[in-house]
């Protein structure tokens, strides 16, 4: 009987061992990220995923330290003719002591988490040398500020697309313009139901909820573009409320917010003449 | 009479039977009785059925993110497959089997001949089969579609005028009564009807944690009831609870939510604990490590399972002093978890570990549970949480406590009950076969789908666009259907064995509690003497005295050896 078992137990197990490897070999090919979260170029990502990493880290030796003793019991105290196990009730010291070290590990991890939390939640200050060049290029917008201060965007969720509205009243769609450098605030509310803000690279997720602002902010030290979705369901078109914020040169910020405002004011005025023309004709 | 006649003799209890109505034919006995064996078979059959047609709904939906910018499904089927099957999983799988094994074994494992209230009972069963019809007859007209969660004010009538919302409150409503009326017959059993000795520290774990999963129920699914009511009363009766325009509150409808939709978690988990407790030991040959330490972890995890909520809710606008709590009772809940897993650990130490397909499933829950727990842990850091909720991180995390910690564990019970109900055991090989395939199937599909969160992926999204997903995807969809055919290998031995099992006998495990003590299956009265219970290990007490018995005799017939074969087997 054990002969012919064994060797079942072994096929089984190659299997399993060739399904985790397959799992964890096959997406290493890709690049991307196998085991810690996506990491762009601002302070709160990069923290964030440092707090992953420890946390991750310490769960990972727990969890060695646990199928360790599980694999070891199962080998080693399998089964054998004639073998009678102690029976044993409990061991009062053994529960304090592993209750204890439980106990101990969390409360790390929590003090871990305090030490990670200001950095990921205050904002910064803005870069000096953004703000100069910034100011030289286009001294009549005042936006960024210089002193530290940030640029306010006020992002709104609606099904099933982002609206951003910039300091001097220009407003895009979907694609977040931002200088390089500077310390963006995000506003963030919602206009129907519930939607989330979220861009992997940048940061963690900020809920915009009827009712309420939230707020979140960034500071991109590298120009680029970073995609990100909505993350709470919000009805059918859901999976396609994409969000896109584009890291330029805070020079070129300045000249495209500014030719985004004027482009509206242009359409805008567009419009009127157009509705003037209309009811002229009495198409109105 | 006797006894009356007789003043000098004790009275012994007796059971009149005479006037027992007649037993009713086939089907119709089955869907009128009040045997809690027969309910409690009722309950896992209905929740089979359930669980597979939740099954077939994530392989579509598994079918659909095989591949990116798929259009096999159109969004508002996906959006109503995966509110459908979080629905009918939670809901009319996980609980509802608990109350199946509950039923079936609660008073057999108490020395009860029923529960407190059979009629109450049978109306459980009922209204569960009440609230799937209405679920599921929303399908004929529309299908509810807002997520499992429902969050408001999507769920509204403004954004989701159609009634498949109003079919998911009715049902719920009617699933939801079901439970909290069974918790309270559990309740009632337990605490008035345990044998003779059985107090409460010699109470089998199982029963302990069907115990606490039934205050759970009661706590949780009230406060839902009216929950749903007042979501009922804004789609309807133009009530704005839910309604900003109006003073309404959206995070009203999460607070409420998650606290039902977080115990609900212990609810699902804290039985299949309770199924493992019982596995190990008998299968370690060992008496369980730590009884008082495993039954006193239960209460904590249930205690401090209600104040951990708004662990669901860190993106939303809460004071950081809020998350902070959250995040602090959420990590106080693992060390309660982490008690648990090191005493099953402890009870396997230095055991004598027989490989039984009931063993496997109960060791596949504390291994993987350990690293759905360890997740859990991750996501419970609030900055970190920021990042990874709702994305497939906390799908897969959900997954790794629901299935592979307490589906496995429910399949232990399975494997190792099955003979007490059916008098037949269930099939080794086909059990390993079943068992390795869900290992497999289960890992592939779900290890994936943490790198996939990772990796940017969020949650309910009927499609995605490649990028550095279609890979997770794949791999991941490849598994869900080998973990189906790890499924439907069981099922198959389920119906296989009904018939063709081999004869189980009264214990064929050589087991502890005291259901084993009866014939398998059950006659309907359960014991024809109820035992009274010494230890927490009333079986071996029962073997040990048989012994005693035997040795007496053989020793008064003068025959001075016990006849052979009799005491061999240590016990």
């Amino acid at each position: 009987m054990r002969g012919r078992s064994k060797p079942r137990t072994a096929v089984a197990v190659a299997l399993l061992l060739a399904a985790v490897v397959t799992v964890l070999a096959l997406p290493a090919h890709a690049g991307a990220d196998l085991l810690t979260p996506e990491a762009g170029p601002t302070q709160n990502a990069q923290d964030t995923d440092t707090l992953y990493k420890i946390v991750f880290f310490i769960g990972l030796a727990v969890i060695g330290l646990v199928w360790g003793i599980l694999f070891y019991s199962l080998f080693r105290f399998r089964a054998r003719r004639g073998r009678r196990a102690p029976q044993i009730h409990g061991n009062t010291p053994l529960e304090i002591g592993w209750t204890v070290a439980a106990g101990t590990i969390v409360i790390v991890i929590a003090i871990v988490t305090y030490v990670f939390l200001d950095d990921i939640r205050d904002p910064v200050a803005s870069g000096p040398a953004s703000l100069a060049e910034a100011r030289g290029q286009n001294a009549s917008v005042n936006q960024p500020p210089p002193g530290g201060k940030a640029l306010d965007i006020q992002v709104s969720g609606q099904q099933y697309l982002w609206r951003y509205q910039y300091p001097n009243g220009a407003v895009s769609f979907q694609e977040m313009i931002v200088p390089r450098d500077v310390t963006v605030v995000l506003t963030i509310k919602a206009n129907d139901v519930v939607h989330s803000w979220w861009i992997p690279k940048l940061g963690g997720k900020v809920d915009a909820v009827p009712g309420y602002q939230n707020q979140t902010w960034f500071k991109a030290t590298e120009t680029g573009t970073f995609k990100g979705q909505c993350a709470e369901l919000c009805g059918i078109g859901h999976a396609a409320m994409g969000a896109k914020v584009t890291v330029v040169e805070p020079g070129q910020y300045l000249t495209w917010v500014e030719q985004q405002k004027r482009e509206i004011e242009d359409a805008r005025k567009l419009v009127q003449v157009q509705r003037k023309q209309f009811q002229a004709e009495g198409a109105l | 009479l006797t006894t009356l006649a007789r003043p000098d003799v004790a009275p012994t209890p007796e059971v009149i039977v005479d006037d027992l109505p007649a037993r009713r034919a086939g089907w119709i006995d089955w869907v009128t009785t009040t045997d809690h064996k027969k309910i409690g078979i009722l309950y896992l059959f209905t929740t089979t059925f359930f669980f597979l047609v939740g099954g077939v709904e994530a392989l579509l939906m598994r079918l659909q993110l095989g591949s990116p910018d798929s259009t096999f499904l159109d969004p508002t089927t996906y959006n109503q497959l995966f509110t459908l099957h979080g629905t009918t999983m939670i809901f009319m799988v996980i609980v509802p089997v608990a109350a199946g094994f509950g039923n079936f074994l609660v008073p057999l494992m108490i020395g009860a001949r029923d529960m407190a209230f059979p009629r109450l009972n049978m109306l459980s069963w009922w209204l569960l089969i009440a609230g799937g019809l209405v679920l599921y007859g929303s399908i004929f007209w529309e299908a509810p579609q807002a997520g499992w969660t429902s969050y408001a004010p999507l769920s509204t009538a403004n954004f989701l005028p159609g009634h498949g919302i109003d079919a998911w409150i009715i049902g719920l409503h009617l699933v939801g009564i079901s439970s909290v009326l069974g918790a309270i017959n559990f309740v009632a059993t337990i605490h008035n009807m345990r044998a003779p000795g059985m107090t409460l520290s010699r109470m089998p774990l199982f029963v302990w944690t069907i115990l606490i999963y039934s205050y759970l129920i009661i706590i949780a699914l009230s406060s839902f009831a009216a929950t749903l009511a007042m979501l009922l009363v804004d789609r309807q009766f133009d009530g704005t609870f839910f309604n900003t325009t109006e003073g309404g509150d959206p995070l009203l409808w999460q607070h409420l939510f998650w606290f039902m939709g977080h115990p609900e978690v212990y609810i699902m988990a804290l039985p299949a604990f309770g199924i493992v407790s019982e596995v190990v030991p008998v299968f370690a040959r060992k008496p369980i490590f730590g009884y008082k330490a495993i039954a006193a972890a239960t209460a904590a995890i249930a205690f401090l399972g209600v104040m951990v909520w708004a662990h669901h809710m860190f993106a939303t606008p809460l004071p950081i002093g809020v998350l902070g709590f959250f995040m602090i009772s959420s990590f106080a809940v693992a060390v309660p978890t982490g008690i648990k897993i090191f005493n099953w650990l402890a009870t396997m130490w230095r055991g004598n570990i027989e490989f039984r397909v009931p063993m496997l499933f109960a060791i596949g829950l504390i291994a993987q549970f350990a690293l759905g727990g360890m997740t859990g842990v991750i996501l419970a850091v609030f900055p970190v949480d920021w990042q990874l909720t709702d994305t497939y991180f906390v799908v897969a995390h959900m997954h790794h406590v629901l299935f592979g910690g307490t589906a496995f564990g429910l399949m232990a019970g399975l494997y190792y009950w099955f003979p007490k109900m059916a008098g037949r055991m269930m099939s080794e090989s086909l059990g390993k076969i079943s068992f390795w395939l869900m290992v497999i199937g289960f890992n592939a599909t779900f290890l994936p789908q943490y790198s996939a969160g990772l990796s940017g992926m969020p949650r309910r999204i009927v499609e995605y666009h490649g990028d550095n997903l279609t890979t997770y995807n794949v791999i991941s969809t490849i598994g869900s259907f080998i973990l189906a055919a790890g499924v439907l290998v069981t099922v198959f031995n389920v119906f296989w064995s009904i018939r063709r099992g081999r004869i189980a006998g009264p214990d064929p495990w050589r087991a502890n509690t005291l259901e084993w003590f009866t014939p398998s299956p059950p006659p309907e009265h359960n014991f024809d003497v109820v035992p009274t219970v010494r230890s927490l290990e009333p079986m071996k007490d029962i073997r040990r005295s048989v012994i005693e018995r035997e040795a007496a005799l053989s020793a008064t017939n003068g025959a001075g050896q016990p006849p052979p074969g009799k005491t061999a087997e240590p016990l």
